[in-house]
């Protein structure tokens, strides 16, 4: 029994396998959303009424057969996941600038300002924050893709913020952030050439996990009618016309469904096998 | 204790001024108002609309308003609901969400927790990498997802279940939109129970209790489970949050009639004071449950309570 509690050499195997299993289908996917146009002939957007609603086959070259408006549901999942991975890095790329930047700034400063900082970041924590993302979402022009930006953005920095200060309160008390102190270097030059580097591994694995979780707010946003609009497609909204239809054409959920599951399943797997090698608290 | 918790609920009041604050203010930013109707009206209608929902006033003496009917425990008329309060809508709709969120974080405990914890006791062994199998694809399945699949497989083509609809929480009915909710935070909880636990048992306490020769069992029912559901009980108050999110997309994908539609539906119609109740009322839900989750870890950890 100690010996199966106790081991972790045994444990760590299988849990690269499948941090490699899942870099290779997140390339598939990203590599299968960029090139899609060059397998299909369809554009996402061609309206065929007269082959409107053809289940998934091999004629006609609709492999994933077509929706109400004969549009080739495989060109419009495939714009649907170049859309989503788009919002998805770029919305990850903001709110963990943001959080980077709010983590080393309290951390660095501590006493007061960190903890009133840190105090901000528990209270937004406590609530339920995707409210004033719909709040968002919904005052401005509907489907504008920068105010969505901006609206997921705003939620992802919470937990980046926290171990990015948790990092720098660490590092602030060691030998070298001290001596760079007295030797004079800026205080900016100390966060740029000192702390940063120093948090980047945890930063980098933290980032990949907040990717999907982007992707998902925006899928969610999408799903409500609130974010990507016609005739643009992301896989949240082609997901919440696909469940309108399921009865008729279960093809057209099925498809954008097993997609967004895909990227979820391995964005997370390779965000938590990254965490495992790059956070020091996570390291056996 | 006492004076711990009579600072939190200080925090808490404080937070929910901010909260309010913040919302009222956000939502009059939107351009249009509630009576930007396709057809047109006369102005002098409008005026008069506005007039008598107070909507004249400066924006300030509106906010007053609303913060002094607010502790008068009034939410206000709704804009596009005709002579229909604000409390009345949610009371209708927030006992069934209640409900389904209620079912939805039991299930996910009571099931969630033994298989996390089986699956540290387990550890590297099948049952764990099954669990961690299961659990990587409940997180990666977001509820708009599940929700149509399972409703598609068990409602419409195994036809086990009815496929949406609530008729009063019925145990047919609430199956699925349970489940579907359940699914993400149980697996949040049983991964939070299986390293919560792998930590206890990795500590010199516990190495120290196994030399001296006491037996696993007794080790991890006596001294091991409690400390290893603190990181469990420190996320609770942030699932509340989490359910409540979840339980707008469930509602949504299996026609329940709760209160979640009311907030996408007041936010797009700018049904000022509907958007601002859902606030309000959620806020205070959650930020409860946060309190009362910091509460239990106080008791459950008695180097916090002592402080």
């Amino acid at each position: 029994m100690a010996g199966s509690i106790l081991a972790s050499v045994g444990a760590e195997l299988p849990r690269h396998r499948a941090v490699l299993a899942a870099a290779l289908l997140l390339a598939a996917l990203c590599l299968m959303a960029l090139a899609a146009p060059a397998f299909t002939q369809h554009a996402p957007d061609s309206i065929n009424l007269a082959q409107a609603g053809s289940p998934p086959g091999l004629d006609d070259a609709h492999w994933w057969g077509t929706d109400r408006l004969g549009r080739d549901v495989f060109a419009r999942t495939m714009q649907g996941l170049r859309v989503s991975l788009l919002i998805g890095f770029v919305a990850a790329l903001v709110s963990v600038a943001i959080g980077v930047a709010w983590g080393v700034l309290a951390g660095y400063s501590g006493g007061r300002i960190d903890a009133a900082m840190m105090r901000i970041v528990d209270i937004l924590y406590a609530l339920p924050f995707v409210f004033f993302v719909i709040i968002l979402a919904t005052l401005f022009e509907r489907g504008d893709v920068l105010v969505l930006l901006a609206a997921i953005a705003s939620v992802g920095w919470l937990t980046t913020a926290r171990i990015v200060r948790g990092q720098t309160l660490a590092l602030r008390r060691r030998e070298f952030i001290e001596a760079a102190r007295a030797m004079g270097v800026p205080t900016g030059q100390i966060l740029w050439r000192h702390v940063l580097p120093n948090v980047a591994g945890p930063v980098i694995a933290y980032a990949t996990l907040t990717v999907p979780q982007m992707i998902l707010y925006e899928s969610f946003l999408s799903f409500l009618g609130l974010g990507v609009q016609e005739p643009l497609a992301s896989l949240g909204s082609l997901i919440s016309e696909g469940a309108r239809d399921m009865e008729t054409a279960p093809w057209l959920l099925l498809a954008p469904a097993g997609c967004l599951t895909a990227l979820t399943l391995s964005l997370n797997v390779l965000g938590d096998g990254l965490r495992d090698v790059l956070d020091p608290r996570t390291r056996p | 204790m006492m004076r711990y918790a009579l600072a939190r609920i200080i925090g808490l009041i404080a937070t929910l001024l901010l909260l309010v604050t913040a919302a009222f203010f956000v939502i009059r930013l939107a351009p249009g108002g509630p009576f930007d109707e396709e057809r047109t009206i006369l102005p002098q209608v409008r005026a008069n609309l506005e007039a008598a929902y107070g909507l004249d006033a400066p924006l300030t003496i509106q906010y007053a308003r609303y913060v002094s009917g607010l502790l008068r425990g009034d939410l206000g008329p709704s804009f596009k609901h005709k002579d229909v309060r604000v409390s009345e809508l949610l009371g209708a709709g927030l006992p069934v969400s209640a409900s389904l969120g209620a079912a939805a974080l039991a299930l996910a405990l009571l099931c969630g927790v033994p298989l996390g914890f089986c699956a540290a006791l387990q550890r590297a062994r099948v049952l764990d990498h099954a669990a961690s199998v299961l659990i990587a694809l409940m997180i990666a399945l977001p509820a708009f997802v599940l929700g149509p699949v399972l409703s598609l497989v068990f409602g419409l083509w195994l036809r086990w279940l009815p496929a949406a609809g609530w008729n009063d929480g019925s145990l047919g009915y609430a199956v699925l939109p349970v489940l579907t909710l359940a699914a993400p935070a149980l697996a949040y909880s049983a991964r939070l129970a299986r390293t919560g636990l792998l930590e206890v048992l990795g500590s010199d306490y516990i190495r120290a209790a196994r030399a001296r020769g006491l037996g696993l069992r007794r080790i991890v029912v006596a001294h091991a489970l409690r400390p290893a559901l603190l990181p469990l009980v420190s996320w609770l108050g942030p699932a509340v949050a989490f359910v409540l999110t979840g339980s707008l997309i469930v509602e949504t994908v299996f026609g329940i009639p709760g209160a979640g539609r009311f907030l996408v539906e007041g936010a797009l119609n700018r049904d000022y004071t509907l958007v601002m109740g859902m606030i309000v009322v959620y806020g205070v839900i959650t930020l409860l449950c946060n309190l009362a989750a910091d509460l239990a870890y106080g008791w459950l950890d008695p180097r916090v309570r002592r402080r």
